[in-house]
C-alpha cells in the first residue's frame, strides 16, 4: 500500500477526463505504438489534441462501438497499443460480447478508456447514466479495472497503462470535480493509497466519493471518530493486503462508490474480507435502481453518493463491531 | 508450387480429417467445415505467404488469417496441422479436455496459427481491418484474410466494420463470404434472407468478386484475381458459392449437419467416398 498522509486541499476543480486527454498527449510523444480509437466522441473524450497531434494514429470509428472493440483487438497483432475512447455506458455494456471474445478471452493489450461514468454524467439521465459498467468489466477474466479519483490520479493512471500488458477498463467522469491528489504521490496499478490514518473504521473509496470519504473522514475526527481513508483506485486486482492490514487495526469497513451496489467496489472488499477476515461493512452504492436527470451535486446528494451518508455508515457500522 | 491435383489431394485428406474429428469428438460442426475444404487448402497450401513453423502473434512479413465464423475449426485445424503450424497428431484432441483444440478457437492455449478467438459471430471482419491497419502503420505490405459465414451476416457489426472499411480505404485486406445460404436453422432464405449480397456489399463500397468455392480451379483463379486488386483504395470481398457437406453424398446441401457429429456407422460411410491421399492422423 502506498502511504500519502497529509491534510489534503483542494488544488483546483478539474474534470477527470481532460487528465486522460493529457495524459494520452503525452503516451503520443513517449510511445510510437499508442494509438487511439474514438467512436465520433473525440472532444467529450478530450482526444482532439492527440487526434490533431498523432493524425495518423488516431482513428475515427464513427458510432460503431462494436466494430471498434474489433478493430482495436486486430490492431494490437502486429504491436500497436490501442486506446478506445467512448462513454462508459458505450464502452462496457453496449459491446460486452465484443469485448469478452475478441479482447478479454484473447487476452489483448487493449485500452478501454471510458468516461462520463456514473450519475455525475448529469442531466442526459439514465439512458447514458451506467452504474454497472465496474462489475461488468471486473467479471471478465484477464481484465484489470481502474477507477481514478481526480484530474491528477486519471493522468497518472492514463500514463501507466501504456507499460502495463494486457486489457485494461479505466472509469473517469464527466463534471469538474476537486482535484487534491499531489502529484508526487506514486501511481501504481493495483495498489491502493492510505490517505488519513485511523483506529476506529475503515472508509475504502473509489472515483469520485474519495473526496467525499475525505471530508466525511474530517467531520468523523471532529465527532472523537478516527476514521482510517484508502484510496482504491484498482478495482481488480484489488489490494487485499492493504484491506486486510486496515480492517485488522479497525475491525469493520465503509465503502463509497458511485457504482449500482452489485458489483462493483462493496462487492469486492466484501468477498476479500468475507473470506478472510469477516467484519461487518456498509456500503455506500446506488442502491439496484437507475439514475435520472438532474445536476451532479443534487444527484449524488438525492441518492445518497455523498458525505452525510459516509458519515451515517461509518456510525451504523461502529455499532455492529 | 502445388499444381490443382496436389491441393484436390490434400482436400480429399482434408475431409477425412474433418469426418474423424467430429466423429471421435461426438461434436463439432462437419458440414460448414466440407463446403470450405477448397477454400482453406489453396489459402494455406498456396496462396499465403506464412511460415508456419515460426508463428508468432504478431505476423509481420507475413499473410494473416482470420476465422469469424469460429464454428469451423475441424477444417481450419486440420489445415493448420497439415500445413505446418503443429503436429498432425494433436488432431485427436479436438474438443477434448486439456486440448488445445478448442470447439472454437482460442488463443489461450497458445495452439499455433490461431491469433483471435472466435465463436461469436460477426467479430472476425473487425479484428481482420484493426490487423490490416497495423500492417499498414508497420509499413508491411502483406495482406489479412478473413473468412465469414453467410448466416453470421445477419450481425450487425460485420456492417458496422463494412462501412468503416470502406470509408477508411482499408485495401490490404480480402474477406470472403462462404456463401452456402444454409444456417442452422434452415436455408438463409427462410430464416432471414440475404437478398442481393453482392448488391449490398457493392452499395457499402467494396469490389465483389465471386467463385465456386468447392472447384480447386475456380477457387485459385479467383483468389489471385482479389489479390491484384488489392492495394487500390477499396476493400475486396469475394462471395464464395460452396454447398455445406460438400463431398460426402448424405452431407451436401443441408443445414443438418451444420453441427451435427457423423455416428460410427455414418463416418465409415463418408470415408469410404474420400481418398486416404496423404494418410489418416
Amino acid at each position: 500500500m502506498e502511504v500519502a498522509m497529509k491534510r489534503f486541499t483542494i488544488l483546483d476543480h478539474k474534470d477527470t477526463r481532460s487528465g486522460f486527454g493529457e495524459a494520452l498527449l503525452e503516451l503520443g510523444h513517449m510511445n510510437e505504438k499508442v494509438v487511439a480509437l474514438c467512436a465520433d466522441l473525440t472532444g467529450s473524450l478530450k482526444m482532439d489534441k492527440f487526434a490533431a497531434a498523432f493524425p495518423d494514429r488516431f482513428y475515427q470509428m464513427g458510432i460503431s462501438e462494436a466494430n471498434m472493440m474489433g478493430v482495436a483487438a486486430g490492431l494490437t497483432i502486429g504491436g500497436q497499443i490501442p486506446f478506445t475512447g467512448t462513454f462508459a455506458n458505450f464502452s462496457t455494456g453496449r459491446v460486452y460480447d465484443q469485448i469478452r471474445q475478441s479482447i478479454a478471452y484473447s487476452n489483448k493489450n487493449v485500452k478501454l478508456c471510458a468516461s462520463h461514468a456514473g450519475l455525475t454524467l448529469g442531466e442526459d439521465g439514465a439512458s447514458h447514466q451506467i452504474l454497472e459498467d465496474i462489475g461488468l468489466m471486473k467479471m471478465l477474466p484477464n481484465m484489470t479495472v481502474i477507477n481514478p479519483c481526480d484530474f491528477n490520479q486519471t493522468k497518472m493512471a492514463t500514463l501507466a497503462l501504456a507499460d502495463y500488458p494486457g486489457p485494461v477498463y479505466l472509469r473517469f467522469g464527466r463534471p469538474k470535480m476537486p482535484n487534491f491528489m499531489p502529484e508526487e504521490i506514486p501511481f501504481d496499478i493495483g495498489k491502493a493509497i492510505l490517505l488519513r490514518e485511523g483506529t476506529d473504521v475503515s472508509i475504502f473509496a473509489t472515483g469520485h466519493l474519495v473526496w467525499k470519504a475525505l471530508e466525511a473522514s474530517e467531520d468523523l475526527a471532529a465527532k472523537g471518530i478516527s476514521s482510517e481513508v484508502i484510496n482504491i483506485h484498482t478495482i481488480k486486482p484489488i489490494d487485499e493486503a492493504a484491506i486486510l492490514e486496515s480492517v485488522n487495526k479497525t475491525k469493520c469497513a465503509v465503502t463509497a462508490e458511485e457504482h449500482e451496489i452489485h458489483g462493483g467496489l462493496g462487492d469486492s472488499i466484501a468477498q476479500v474480507l468475507s473470506r478472510r477476515m469477516p467484519a461487518p461493512i456498509e456500503m455506500v452504492a446506488v442502491m439496484d435502481t437507475f439514475g435520472e436527470s438532474g445536476k451532479p451535486h443534487e444527484l449524488m446528494a438525492k441518492y445518497g453518493l455523498d458525505t452525510p451518508n459516509i458519515i451515517q455508515s461509518a456510525m451504523r457500522v461502529l455499532d455492529r463491531k | 508450387m502445388p499444381t490443382t491435383k496436389d491441393l484436390e489431394r490434400i482436400a480429399s485428406q482434408v475431409r477425412r480429417d474433418i469426418i474423424r474429428m467430429t466423429n471421435q469428438a461426438r461434436s463439432g460442426h462437419p458440414g460448414g467445415s466440407l463446403g470450405c475444404v477448397e477454400y482453406f487448402v489453396a489459402l494455406f497450401f498456396h496462396i499465403l505467404r506464412h511460415d508456419p513453423g515460426h508463428f508468432d502473434m504478431d505476423g509481420r512479413g507475413q499473410d494473416v488469417f482470420f476465422l469469424s465464423n469460429g464454428h469451423i475449426t475441424p477444417v481450419y485445424y486440420s489445415v493448420l496441422a497439415r500445413s505446418g503450424y503443429f503436429e498432425l497428431s494433436e488432431l485427436k484432441t479436438f474438443r477434448k479436455i486439456d486440448s488445445r483444440l478448442q470447439g472454437h478457437p482460442a488463443t489461450t492455449e497458445g495452439l499455433p496459427g490461431i491469433r483471435i478467438a472466435t465463436g461469436s459471430l460477426g467479430q472476425g471482419l473487425s479484428v481482420a481491418i484493426g490487423a490490416a491497419l497495423s500492417k499498414k502503420r508497420n509499413g508491411d505490405d502483406h495482406l489479412v484474410y478473413c473468412l465469414m459465414g453467410d448466416g453470421e451476416l445477419g450481425e450487425g457489426q460485420i456492417w458496422e466494420a463494412a462501412m468503416y472499411a470502406a470509408h477508411n480505404k482499408v485495401d490490404n485486406l480480402i474477406a470472403t463470404v462462404d456463401y452456402n445460404r444454409q444456417q442452422i436453422d434452415g436455408s438463409t432464405d427462410e430464416v432471414l434472407g440475404l437478398g442481393d449480397l453482392r448488391a449490398k456489399w457493392e452499395a457499402f463500397g467494396w469490389k465483389v468478386l465471386e467463385m465456386d468455392g468447392n472447384d480447386m480451379g475456380s477457387v485459385l483463379g479467383a483468389m489471385k484475381v482479389a489479390r491484384e486488386g488489392c492495394g487500390k483504395g477499396v476493400p475486396v470481398m469475394m462471395l464464395m458459392s460452396t454447398e455445406m457437406g460438400y463431398g460426402i453424398d448424405f452431407m451436401v446441401g443441408t443445414h443438418l449437419w451444420h453441427g451435427v457429429p457423423p455416428n460410427d456407422e455414418q463416418a465409415e460411410d463418408a470415408l469410404g467416398q474420400l481418398k486416404e491421399t496423404l494418410g489418416d492422423y
